[in-house]
């Protein structure tokens, strides 16, 4: 298993979780299986594939640049953990 | 910049928000100054189960741009998810453009004190706005507000090759970028309303013993004005060569990776924020919910066929077709296209370049930047200055009467004549009229006359002077002298 458990803590970072050393141990036992899993795929021929970029095979799908009606500002806000007058509160940014 | 220590090295990172009505991915109004969360839907918001779906008139104005700069347009370009979380980005991804952009290897031409630098685009490519978030101040400090509005707005941006060499190199970058990017109206490029945003990457190269060494790069961030730009990287560049001296870490050293700072206007600082997160920690993986964009190269003729006379090849036509300066043309193409099509209208109109260039750029230029306008806002079509300035030169109006003219047309209005007339300003050309004048100048200064018969010919001065105020100026000098010569001959 190649999957450390430094990657296992700094995904975590990216992801916003906050792990346990227990947990970061179960993680990187549990994340790796699936990584070596998944690794399997490398094994299969692709030399002459062309990359995928989407499913199906459509593109070019526009549209015109006219405005449409957009929310009601109570309706954007509905879901919001936390409003502050017309604004999303969350707790502080300090970058 | 010949006397540093170091060589600079500076690339530049220019997001310009395109010119559109609604968002990129959805209806919603990109409008300026909106009420907080007024102009979002589920697409922006990113609610489960809404599509995004592209906005052809961003993606036209994308490669107008693209090809403006010289770039080459890919015949297939998709959109990918950027990957990370942050209050003022609803969906916990970005869609931006990853391995396969729409456009790359262009470049722009600018101004430098050595003539003309050629900087290389690395490439340009499309993407989606984060949110705003506000800081309360004197609040409760807890909380941070987001507005989403901007959220899914249109961005372009446009990635130069490290090739910049001084500061002021690169605000001639930023300057040219934005006449090129106003002139095709992609953007307004107003960086007091962000749209228009840098961010440069800035290292510096020592020489040594051993040849020459990079410092680590640091991406210089919250850049707002042109002159935040030139003095961050001057600050920068000098904070990297004092922590060299100090710790004598390279580019590309062990541990070493590239970092993220803040410029502090008010302090006119750098402040080195973390370690950046590298292209993997983005997770970047192409988003389902677009389809791909194929261009054909007959969509490309349809845009190019848009771009009209760009601004470099402005210069050298407007230098050439009405000689006039490099300074000169400087000032006028800085402008815009409009204002250099009111300088051709009022070339051709008045039939004289040059003092169509000398009427432009210092009585019109600074009542526009007293009135903080637009030529398109300005009261008097070029016909119209074009007229006054025939009249100036036909009837011998001096340049300041010219200038009370143009001060009263602007102000009040009418045409050149009728402001001449108002103003008293009509020529005193009627021979016999100002013969009288000339003869009743004469009587009442019976002493500058005797003078002048007994030689003094400085005399007639004083006579002259006193016809002169008679008319208000308006009398030809030399029709005045003709006469009173007469006039004097005969006394
Ligand atoms: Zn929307």
């Amino acid at each position: 298993m190649s999957l450390t458990v430094d990657d296992t803590r700094w995904v975590a970072h990216l992801a916003r979780l906050q792990l346990a050393d227990a947990e970061l141990a179960t993680m990187t036992r549990q994340l790796g299986a699936i990584l070596d899993y998944v690794t399997q795929l490398q094994q299969a021929r692709t030399d002459n594939v062309e990359p995928l970029a989407h499913p199906l095979p459509i593109h070019n799908v526009f549209r015109d640049d006219s405005p449409a009606p957009s929310l009601s500002v109570d309706a954007a806000l509905a879901n919001a953990p936390q409003r502050r007058d017309n604004f999303f509160a969350v707790p502080a940014v300090l970058d | 910049m010949a006397d540093l220590p170091y060589r600079i090295v500076i690339g530049l990172e220019v997001h310009v928000q395109l010119l559109t009505q609604t968002k990129l991915f959805c209806g919603c109004s990109t409008r300026f100054g909106q009420p907080p969360n007024s102009a979002t839907c589920p697409v922006c918001l990113g609610l489960p189960g809404a599509l995004p779906v592209m906005n052809r008139r961003a993606f036209d104005l994308a490669v107008k741009a693209a090809l403006a700069l010289n770039c080459r347009i890919a015949s297939f370009t998709k959109w990918d998810r950027k990957n990370y979380y942050y209050p003022d980005l609803p969906k916990n991804y970005q869609i931006s453009q990853y391995d396969l952009p729409f456009s790359s290897d262009g470049h722009l031409d600018i101004q430098t004190p050595e003539g003309t630098k050629r900087i290389g685009i690395i490439r340009a490519h499309l993407e989606e706005d984060a949110g705003k978030l506000l800081h309360e101040e004197g609040g409760s400090g807890k909380d941070s507000l987001v507005d989403l509005n901007r959220t899914g707005t249109p961005l372009l941006e446009i990635v130069s090759q490290p090739e910049l060499s001084a500061p002021e190199e690169a605000k001639a970058y930023l300057e040219e970028l934005r006449l090129l990017l106003k002139a095709l109206e992609i953007s307004d490029c107003e960086m007091q309303e962000g749209s228009l945003r840098c961010d440069a990457n800035v290292n510096i190269h020592v020489p040594h013993a051993d040849g020459v060494a990079a410092t680590p790069i640091v991406e210089v961030k919250n850049l707002n004005s042109f002159r935040a730009v030139e003095r961050a990287i001057k600050f920068e560049a000098n904070r990297q060569y004092g922590q060299f001296q100090s710790d004598g870490k390279k580019l590309g050293d062990r541990g070493v990776s590239k970092a993220t700072a803040g410029w502090d206007d008010v302090r006119g600082v750098t402040v080195v924020q973390r370690r950046k997160e590298e292209a993997s920690d983005y997770r970047y993986f192409p988003d389902p919910d677009l389809v791909p964009i194929e261009v054909d190269s007959a969509w490309i003729a349809e845009v190019r066929a848009l771009l009209g006379e760009l601004p470099a090849a402005q210069r050298t036509r407007l230098q050439s077709q009405y000689a006039l300066s490099a300074y000169d043309t400087e000032v006028i193409t800085r402008q815009g296209r409009p204002f250099v099509a009111y300088f051709e209208e009022l070339a051709r109109g008045c039939g004289d370049a040059a003092e169509a260039k000398n009427w432009l750029t210092n009585e019109i230029l600074q009542t526009l930047n007293d009135r903080k306008s637009d030529v398109r806002a300005f009261p008097q079509p070029a016909d119209a200055i074009a007229e006054l300035i025939r009249e100036a030169k036909a009837t011998g109006l001096n340049k300041q009467r010219a200038r009370d003219v143009y001060a009263h047309m602007v102000s009040e209005g009418g045409t050149a004549k009728e402001v001449i007339k108002k103003l008293g300003f009509t020529p005193v050309t009627d021979e016999g009229q100002l013969r009288d004048i000339v003869r009743r100048a004469m009587a009442a200064n019976a002493k500058a006359v005797t003078d002048f018969k007994n030689g003094k010919v400085k005399a007639a001065d004083a006579i002259k002077g006193a016809v002169m105020r008679e008319t208000k100026g308006m009398a030809r000098t030399e029709m005045v002298q003709q006469i009173l010569l007469e006039e004097l001959q005969r006394a």
